[in-house]
């Protein structure tokens, strides 16, 4: 038989209210994170609203950005973006995939931890210091020995080759990319040591009983089972490459002059921005940086948008072929 | 219940306002809020800090670059604006503003040439102008070595430096660059940022610094203290006398001395290439803003007190930092100018002899 415990008015209502409170101050914490986000939107779409209306689409394709006789176009920046977070993409993907094999799968158990913590704390350290060493250590390097090779291997190929001209001097869209690949790599790395770790144990080990290789097991047991959580590092390393700012601003060249050469110095919406707002002279240009704004916001939009629609279709397959 | 929160809510949101509000009164006598150029800053740190020794009385500088000092003083944000650009006289009228030069700086180019000594190479401003257009691509163009001979020139290529931010340092060396060539004028113009044809961006003085000193065979333009601080190779430059200069104070001053600030209303001048055998062609001078109509006439005084003092007695220390403090002659003319301009809501003048500091 249950008793039943009087609990007086006072206090239940004294409960009930700070339920209600509790409700409310969690919905409204929730809501206002979706109005900062229209707020950012609509405050991006007002301040760059003159540039749109004056340069319509140009806006996207011109390569034009003059201040001086107030034309501007993004493409410059755009492609800047693109292409440097392409490049850091390509090298940190594989690196990182190596590494996070290596401290799951095959390093010894006393050297995981260290070589873990020291990756941690490569993506702790903020950007400007990876934009100094870049241009002060990296950028030597890649000018004496590494533009060089690239040049002398891949110069003469067609369409390749357009690709590794210019002179080698260790500033440009190729050295940030590059930059940019060795910043992503920590936090790539870390998501995926962090789910290929979560693999069972007794699907690995049974693999190996029935007599697969260590390779087999990487590719055919750990990778399957993690690899919705592994894109989605990936894509939030590449959300990263495509909103630096620092460390590309100190390394690209900063120039608005569109090249094919990965060679010559180019620019990023991101460091655009960071260094003409400050001093950007007359309603038109700066009109025109909070539209470039809008741009990376859009562009940045669209990838996790991509990378939301890649997992739902991973998840799906993965359940059909379960089922 | 919500009535009675509602009321607590506002009986503390006017007692925090008021709060704020006494804050804000009380920092309001002893501060003076500026914002602008980064170019003036280092020296108007040194001159805020020995003026709130002397008198207890702080100035609160945001270098946030010319073109938000502008923005900042005409949304009335600030009590002076400090710019590398001078504004026009339509400009100061519409907004109800007078502007004032402080003090002054050089802009130099700089190179990496290797076995090349600071002060060695001669430039001319036609060349650098070509230089900067992509019309001279080597350093042992014919061009060069007429004005150099003697001189070994590397077959370098050259990599022209800018800076990538807009600055007053650009406004200042496109400026001179526009007076002396015409294709420059009509092909890239004068502004705080430009669309330059060839070469690599710099983010600050710092950034086209440190870019020059990693190309082998690059040129920039930086202000004269950062050459000296970072021991770059500076350039010779051929003056409107056309006399071959060196950077440094006498030059500076030269061309400060025989710029025509008195002729010139509003003090809208550009010091870039001015007339004189020892003039430096490079020259710029920083401008602080204030608005003509002062509502509180006793922080005017204030501000107006330090700049004074800065006038006064800051020249020292414009020295060690390497600018060049404004010639007496144009202080005394910038005072006179206070007295005629500067006034409060009655209409009387906020500025006396009296208030000189000793």
């Amino acid at each position: 038989m249950t008793d039943r415990i009087d609990i007086p008015d006072r206090v239940l209502n004294r409960q009930r209210l700070l339920d209600r409170l509790f409700q409310t101050a969690t919905s409204v914490s929730a809501g206002l994170v979706l109005l900062i986000l229209v707020g950012i939107i609509l405050s991006l779409f007002v301040g760059g609203w003159q540039a749109l209306q004056t340069f319509g689409f140009g806006f996207l394709t011109g390569s034009d950005w003059n201040p001086v006789s107030e034309q501007f176009g993004a493409l410059v920046p755009i492609y800047g973006t693109l292409v440097s977070s392409l490049i850091a993409i390509v090298i940190a993907v594989p690196i990182s995939f190596g590494i996070a094999i290596f401290l799951t799968e095959v390093a010894p158990h006393w050297l995981r931890r260290p070589i873990g913590t020291a990756i941690e704390l490569l993506a702790a350290i903020p950007s400007i210091i990876y934009g100094m060493w870049g241009l002060f250590v990296f950028a030597p390097v890649l000018s004496e020995y590494v533009q060089p090779w690239l040049q002398e291997k891949f110069g003469d190929i067609p369409m390749i080759g357009s690709l590794f001209q210019g002179a080698p001097l260790g500033i440009g869209m190729l050295p940030a990319g590059i930059i940019l690949g060795i910043m992503i790599i920590p936090f790539i790395t870390a998501i995926m040591r962090d789910v290929f770790v979560t693999v069972p144990k007794f699907l690995k080990e049974s693999a190996y009983g029935v007599g697969a290789t260590h390779w087999e097991v990487i590719w055919n047991v750990v990778l399957p089972y993690t690899r919705v959580a592994a894109v989605g590092g990936i894509f939030l390393g590449l959300g990263r490459a495509l909103g630096e700012t620092m460390a590309i601003t100190f390394i690209i060249g900063n120039t608005h002059r569109f090249s094919t050469s990965l060679f010559e110095p180019g620019n990023s919406i991101a460091s655009t921005l960071a260094n003409e707002f400050n001093e950007a002279v007359g309603d038109v240009h700066t009109s025109s940086l909070i539209a470039l704004g809008l741009v990376l916001f859009m562009i940045t939009f669209i990838v996790l948008a991509l990378a939301k629609a890649l997992l739902l279709t991973l998840n799906s397959r993965d359940s059909g072929g379960k089922g | 219940m919500s009535s009675r929160f509602a009321a607590q809510l506002k009986r503390t949101a006017i007692s925090a306002v008021a709060a704020l509000g006494l804050i804000a009164n009380l920092t309001y006598a002893d501060t003076i809020n500026g914002a602008g150029s980064t170019f003036v800053y280092p020296i108007l740190a040194k001159w805020a800090d020995s003026y709130k020794t002397k008198t207890g009385i702080g100035i609160n500088y945001q270098s946030i670059g010319s073109g938000g000092g502008i923005k900042q003083i005409k949304a009335k944000t600030v009590d002076f604006g400090a710019s590398d650009k001078p504004l026009d006289v339509k400009e100061l009228e519409e907004a109800g503003l007078m502007q004032f030069p402080i003090v002054m700086g050089g802009v130099v180019p700089v190179v990496n040439l290797k076995g090349m000594k600071a002060g060695e190479l001669k430039l001319s401003g036609t060349l650098l102008a070509d230089i900067y257009l992509g019309k001279i691509t080597h350093w042992d163009d014919a061009a060069i070595a007429k004005l150099n001979p003697g001189l070994k020139l590397p077959k370098d290529k050259i990599n022209p430096v800018y800076r990538a931010d807009g600055s007053g340092t650009t406004y200042i060396f496109t400026h001179y660059l526009a007076k002396q060539s015409a294709a420059f004028k009509s092909n890239i113009g004068n502004n705080t940022s430009v669309k330059w044809p060839a070469g690599f961006g710099g983010k600050g003085n710092e950034g086209v610094a440190s870019y020059v000193q990693r190309l082998n065979g690059s040129i920039g333009y930086v202000e004269y203290a950062y050459a000296l601080q970072n021991k770059m190779t500076y350039t010779q430059l051929q003056n409107k006398a056309g006399q071959f200069v060196k950077p440094d104070s006498v030059s500076f001053q030269a061309s400060a001395a025989n710029a025509a600030w008195t002729t010139t209303p509003g003090f809208d001048l550009m010091l870039t290439d001015q007339p004189g055998a020892k003039s430096w062609p490079i020259t710029g001078a920083t401008f602080v803003l204030v608005y003509k109509n002062q509502a509180k006439p006793e922080s005017a005084q204030t501000m107006l007190k330090f700049f004074d003092n800065a006038y006064r007695h800051g020249d020292k220390q414009a020295e060690a930092l390497d600018y060049v403090p404004m010639p007496t002659a144009v202080t005394t003319l910038v005072e006179n100018e206070w007295k005629k301009n500067i006034r409060d809501s009655a209409g009387k003048s906020v500025w006396t002899d009296a208030m000189i500091q000793k």
